[in-house]
């Protein structure tokens, strides 16, 4: 398989991660509103996700449950897409590039979260969701959400430190928190980290997520192409030219004397 | 023009009842063209980020894909297998074929967000992605295509030395051609391998690839079958009965193998319970069998494979099997998880029917003016037989 994992790419920067805490969240819209500003994008805030909304806060069964772009370790986004316009940075961000993309909509079909938006009304489209604020976070910087959240419900740093910030916190209240980091393991596993106080459905967040990372799915068949063209051609050919011969044969039994005679060497 | 002249544009309007719905098609086929390269997708569709693929990608592109597969399987036939006999329904299949990837490159530029960024698989490269690797080979299937094409072309013209050039390009095109068709027939299915939470258990399976591949084989020859007998209605040129018979056979097979992976893959999933689930997407899956298992089952008495109706009969149904199977894959089947209600809008319909149209007018003209069902298969003969003794 063709790792973009940081690992494998070589790079020493530690990912990104971001954790978010939904038992913390007073639902004040300070991350949408910074995040919006971040990306210069306009102001009215969807109910949900759309093209000008790359994160909203929802309240979910009296708790307030946050959504974006959760930046899969092995993005199922970065895999499916045909021209790679979606891609993993080292800094563990799934990053988009809007002059690449020709708009097939597969990352839209495939994403296990359904995060990606697109532009439907417009006539030269581009997908829309979280870049983890790639300028900032490739920099060290925070991102603008966490950067900005009163509550510290949500907060950025390296994904294994808000991992073991997160296993912290279940341990030390266990009776606030579902016992679960959502992206821990979810479709391999994510920078973005959720810790809920209600079960993670009702919060809103997709469930029955494949535990694995979903490019396996595609790439299993994927690396088998090469074989396929190789045996079958070298099959087909073969069986052709035997047939074709026999054919000719048959046609022209003449031909037959040309050949030695069976039992001798030529 | 005079008020004279539009009298009389009236009626023949209104003698050819006919030209005149096919105009109207063509028409509004050219508005809502335009409609929707000048204000985008959300215009035209009820497409919505919940179902990002509509009827233009489970229509045009997947059926369009598996109903021009008769170009590589009959092509496989007659080439490698030397089943010679088939060699007259050559120029129909490839005809078929080569309009049908057209037309699914055509209705692809419909669907895509920025088509004229689709040159970008030339320079961007993701191996890892099921469409990159469809992209490709499609596009070079195509090229495949085109040259067995202008093989009928130049035949009828009679141009001897391109004749001859392209006789000897046939076994290699051929080889390539069904080597390119298998993988992007099954890749089709591959892409959805990627969506395991979202298509119906009754759909999604890991041996997609191998359902697609296997399903656009029987209908590549349900295909040629249906074609054969509309066109004998329609310009009063068919196939010879006894290669129809043949087919019929041949479909026969391919469809019941179909139908053995459908049925194991359930059972061998623990799926077979979902069949008697009372859910909107079990009556599609049951249409969708039925639509396979009654042909397969009048196809197996002698009787109707002799008979032209019967037989044409069968293959309209595999066609119609097929078209669901795409249509519940790519639609049906992922209806449920999407969270989103999407019914095809009147001018994704509309384009679907233009294209259609348009490549039944190509088919038309081409039968009319290139003679795809006459006898012809002498003229080829020879250039084959050449080559045949080289590899000797």
């Amino acid at each position: 398989m063709i790792e973009t994992t940081p690992a494998a790419t070589g790079a020493t920067v530690e990912p990104v991660g971001l954790l978010i805490d939904a038992t913390r969240c007073i639902g004040c819209q300070e991350c949408v509103r910074a995040c919006k500003a971040e990306h210069g994008l306009p102001e009215p805030i969807g109910p949900d996700l759309n093209s000008t909304t790359y994160t909203v806060v929802v309240k979910r069964a009296g708790q307030y449950s946050r959504r974006l772009c959760m930046h899969c370790i092995d993005p199922t986004c970065v895999s499916v897409c045909p021209v790679a316009a979606l891609r993993k940075q080292p800094g563990g961000q799934v990053t988009y590039d809007a002059d690449a993309c020709m708009g097939c909509r597969y990352c839209v079909f495939a994403c296990p979260f359904n995060v990606p938006r697109y532009e439907w009304d417009k006539p030269r489209p581009v997908v829309a969701k979280s870049d983890l604020c790639v300028s900032r976070t490739s920099r060290g910087h925070q991102t603008a959400c966490s950067w900005v959240c009163p509550m510290g419900a949500t907060v950025s740093g390296p994904r294994s430190r808000m991992l073991a910030e997160a296993r912290e916190r279940i341990r030390l209240n266990p009776e606030r928190y579902v016992d679960h980091v959502y992206g821990e393991t979810e479709a391999g596993g994510t920078s973005v980290l959720i810790l809920s106080g209600v079960p993670f459905d009702t919060a809103g967040y997709p469930r029955d997520v494949s535990q694995r990372p979903l490019p396996e799915t595609t790439w299993r068949v994927l690396e088998k192409l090469p074989y396929v063209v190789l045996n079958g051609g070298i099959f087909l050919g073969g069986l052709a030219w035997i047939i074709h011969r026999r054919m000719v044969f048959q046609r022209h039994p003449e031909l037959l004397d040309d050949l030695p005679p069976k039992g001798e060497k030529p | 023009m005079t008020r004279a002249h539009l009298a009389q544009l009236a009626r023949d309007a209104l003698r050819y009842p006919g030209r005149l719905a096919l105009a109207m098609v063509l028409a509004w086929g050219v508005c809502v063209t335009v409609w929707r390269f000048h204000s985008g997708l959300g215009a035209v569709t009820h497409l919505s980020d919940g179902m990002p693929w509509g009827l233009w990608i489970g229509f045009d592109v997947l059926c369009g894909v598996a109903l021009a597969a008769g170009g590589f399987s009959v092509m496989a036939l007659v080439h490698l297998f030397g089943l010679t006999r088939l060699r007259p329904i050559v120029p129909a299949t490839v005809l078929t074929a080569f309009l049908g990837y057209i037309l699914v490159s055509v209705g692809l530029l419909y669907d895509l967000g920025k088509p004229y960024n689709m040159w970008h698989v030339f320079i961007m490269h993701n191996p890892r992605s099921v469409m990159f690797e469809v992209a490709w080979c499609v596009i070079l299937y195509t090229t495949v295509l085109a040259i067995e094409f202008s093989g009928l072309v130049v035949e009828r013209l009679h141009w001897r030395r391109a004749v001859a050039f392209l006789g000897r390009l046939t076994v290699p095109a051929v080889l390539a051609g069904v080597l390119l068709s298998t993988l992007h027939q099954s890749s089709l299915g591959t892409l959805f391998l990627i969506v395991p939470g979202k298509l119906y258990k009754l759909w999604y399976s890991p041996y997609l690839p191998l359902m697609f591949f296997f399903s656009a084989l029987a209908v590549g020859f349900a295909m040629v079958i249906f074609e054969s007998y509309l066109s004998a209605f329609v310009f009063g040129r068919s196939l010879e009965r006894e290669i129809l018979v043949d087919l019929a056979r041949i479909l026969l097979v391919t469809v019941v193998f179909y139908l053995g992976i459908k049925l194991e893959d359930l059972y061998a999933r623990d799926a077979i319970g979902a069949l008697f689930e009372a859910r909107p997407e079990t009556y599609c899956f049951w249409l969708e069998l039925a639509l396979l298992a009654v042909p397969a089952a009048l196809l197996a008495f002698e009787r109707v494979r002799w008979s032209q109706d019967a037989t044409f009969l069968c293959a309209t149904m595999v066609v119609l099997g097929v078209v669901i199977n795409r249509l519940n894959v790519s639609l049906v089947g992922t209806y449920a998880a999407s969270g989103s209600a999407y019914w095809p809008s009147f001018q994704e319909l509309s384009v679907s029917v233009f294209l259609v149209t348009a490549g039944v007018l190509a088919f038309g003209l081409a039968v009319r003016f290139l003679g795809i069902f006459d006898a012809h298969a002498e003229s080829a003969v020879p250039a084959e037989h050449d080559a045949c003794r080289e590899c000797v």
